[in-house]
């Protein structure tokens, strides 16, 4: 029981935290560019450790280092692909996008084409986009902090109670703090994740007198699976689950710089300088904490019961890290375990805040700066009409996220963050890339390509076994969302981003050969211009 | 400046016309900066680098998702102790993911960015002074 109090009281102690900076950031924001993008005054510095805090969601911290716990090397492939996916938003995107927008993924495309049709399609794919994530996190929250707080998962009322109290957390977050609130929650949030985690892995290491093979050795034998640090344990079952693995790999490698919530923090910095600066920050900071990450889920492995029964593998893996903490603090009912124990929960705790206050954010933005300002006021809207429609939409996705994830709180939902990335490569990719580089890239390519790729990434998931036909596992229990007497499957694949990716890319392709539309060369020149040296870009607000 | 500006007495009457006589200005100066030869070798230099090096990394991580999943007995392969190709493989791909970021720094510092400042300068010159720095 003491366990749980000290546990709550570091659960408080974050949000107390994190309600602090909020009040203290809303002080100093008094227009859309502060309010949208942090007065883009943020230092590259700043800004990456932000971009840690806003990508390392509880999928990496606990998921990763769970999946390498439980299914050996395999789980490593995620932190790569995730990492590697940092220099597409580099090389390609994160400069040209600070120079040549301003509030949202839509700023950009809209440039140079017919500003409504493309600002709705924009603004649509990024709030699905946005939800998908959104609903994988708060559903994490709700069994993450019942684990962690020893609450009974069939216990509706407390369940339905967390997820309510994160969900009305980031509504605050987003209405009061807007994106300098939601900044310095994300920077505090990647240092506590970064300290937090670099003092298990040292603790770790120790143990293994900082002998990497030999820890290897001991995850291997301990775990008791043969090829446990071989690939295939997880996706080597046979053709299809490689295949299913590739799609994945190329869905997250292309996902992550056509993220929106990713996209927007290149805003909050004065130039595209500091723009690349920030991405060259968030790649070491993202990319040291993937190694730990490898450390984390080996030494759960060789420390752990990872059984079939275990705790470990009960919650797939969520519970590594927290657990393998309490062990190296000196193991369940001594001091030192139940205080790195509660620690840790509350870095995972403060992870989620962070990162559910970050979608709302970018998903409102989105609804108040494209669908509102641009298409229903035709661009009249006053900045303060703007910010206050921002808030509005901020409770209403608050309120449609909560009312979805409580009754999917039982449902195995995890694959929505795959589908967010394969979402974001097969529909905004493309877009932002012919946007840029293709001069003769029109309205209806970007049409083409963004509600092609979108549309294609959801059917394609409805009708494959992530839906239904999947069937029951050993224990009973069913592995698809629909009951086991509908069967609609025919996509054999999991993962969709191998076919709906070059689609997406195909029909930006085809929907501007076949389109009629006078090429606007004037306004592509202009973009040109302004993406490549940032004359005419936005500039940081002067306090 | 900007201040000084809206301060000036025949600014509220002139506005519309200064406004869109400022636009044209800056769509002349897009087109100007756009047919000057420092542009031309700035974005040769942007495309010589970006995407030669995006080409290689997605290919690099490709072959080597691909080779996780059908050449797992040569992944396999033991280099010292526990460790295999398979993981060294893996931290491979971090370091190379690192070292292109760092080229990458480098060049644009040494590369691009005397240029689009160069460039950037020129823009700014040109512009009357109407710039307000908020709402575009």
């Amino acid at each position: 029981m003491n366990d749980q109090v000290l546990t709550a009281s570091l659960f408080l102690a974050v949000v107390g935290l994190t309600v602090g900076i909020t009040i203290r950031a809303s002080r100093s924001t008094s227009g859309t560019s502060d309010y949208f993008a942090g007065g883009r005054s943020f230092s590259g510095f700043q800004n990456g450790l932000a971009i840690g805090g806003d990508y390392m969601s509880a999928a990496s911290f606990l998921g990763i280092s769970g999946a390498i716990a439980l299914a050996g090397y395999d789980g490593f492939l995620y932190s790569i692909g995730f990492l590697v996916a940092w220099l597409v938003a580099l090389l390609l995107v994160a400069e040209m996008l600070r120079n040549s927008g301003k509030f949202t993924m839509a700023d950009q495309l809209a440039y140079r084409m017919k500003q409504r049709p493309v600002r709705t399609a924009a603004a649509t794919s990024t709030v699905v986009v946005s939800i998908f994530y959104l609903l994988a996190q708060m559903v994490g929250a709700g069994s993450l902090v019942a684990l962690l707080l020893d609450i009974d998962t069939d216990n509706t009322l407390a369940i339905s109670a967390v997820i309510a109290g994160v969900g009305a957390l980031m509504v605050f977050y987003v209405t009061v703090g807007g994106m300098k609130g939601t900044t310095w929650v994300q920077i505090v949030k990647a240092v506590l994740l970064m300290a937090g985690s670099a003092l298990i892995v040292v603790l770790v290491l120790a143990k293994f007198d900082f002998n990497l093979s030999e820890l290897l050795g001991a995850a291997a034998s301990n775990s008791g699976k043969e090829g446990f640090l071989e690939p295939g344990l997880k996706y080597g079952i046979d053709t299809t689950s490689r295949i299913d693995f590739l799609s994945l790999g190329i869905a997250l490698v292309l996902g992550t710089a056509g993220l929106p919530h990713i996209l927007v923090r290149f805003y909050t910095v004065p130039t595209s300088r500091d723009a690349r600066k920030s991405v060259l920050w968030a790649i070491g900071i993202i990319g040291v904490f993937y190694l730990f990450t490898l450390a984390l889920g080996f030494g759960a492995a060789a420390l752990l019961d990872t059984g079939a029964t275990s705790e470990v593998a009960t919650s797939k893996g969520n519970l590594a890290s927290p657990l393998l903490a309490e062990e190296v603090g000196g193991g369940a009912g001594s001091v030192g375990g139940s205080v790195l124990l509660a620690v840790i929960s509350a870095v995972a705790f403060a992870t989620i805040l962070a990162v559910v206050a970050g979608l709302v954010l970018t998903s409102s933005t989105s609804v108040a700066h494209d669908i509102y300002n641009s298409v229903i006021r035709k661009g009249q809207a006053t900045e303060r009409e703007e910010i206050r429609m921002t808030r509005y939409a901020a409770a209403g996705i608050g309120v449609v996220a909560i009312a979805l994830a409580i009754p999917a709180r039982h449902l195995n939902i995890a694959f929505l963050v795959a589908l967010a990335f394969a979402v974001a490569a097969s529909a905004n990719l493309p877009a932002l890339v012919y946007n840029l580089f293709w001069r003769r890239f029109n309205t209806r390519g970007a049409l083409w390509s963004i509600y092609g790729g979108l549309g294609s990434c959801i059917a394609l998931v409805i009708f494959s076994p992530v839906v239904s036909g999947k069937g029951l596992d050993a224990a009973g229990k069913n592995l698809s969302l629909l009951p086991t007497s509908i069967d609609i499957s025919w996509f054999p694949l999991e993962n969709p981003g191998i076919v709906s990716i070059p689609l997406g890319f195909f029909l930006g392709w085809l929907g501007t050969v076949t389109s009629k539309e006078p090429t606007s060369a004037e306004k592509y020149t202009e973009l040109e211009v302004r993406a490549l040296t940032g004359a005419g870009a936005e500039k940081a607000v002067a306090h | 400046m900007a201040h000084d500006l809206h301060k000036t007495p025949e600014a509220p009457a002139g506005a519309p016309e200064g406004g869109r006589r400022a636009s044209t200005r800056s769509e002349e100066l897009f087109d100007e900066l756009h047919a000057s030869p420092e542009f031309a070798e700035l974005r040769r230099r942007y495309r010589g680098f970006a995407i030669p090096a995006s080409i290689a990394f997605l290919a690099w991580f490709l072959l080597y998702v691909v080779m996780s999943n059908w050449a797992t007995g040569f992944m396999s392969t033991k280099v010292f102790g526990n460790v295999n190709i398979a993981l060294l493989f893996g931290l491979l791909q971090f370091a190379t993911t690192f070292a292109i970021a760092w080229a990458y720094a480098r060049f644009s510092s040494a590369r691009l960015d005397p240029l689009a400042g160069e460039l950037y300068d020129r823009f700014e010159a040109g512009q009357p002074g109407t710039q307000d720095g908020g709402r575009a």
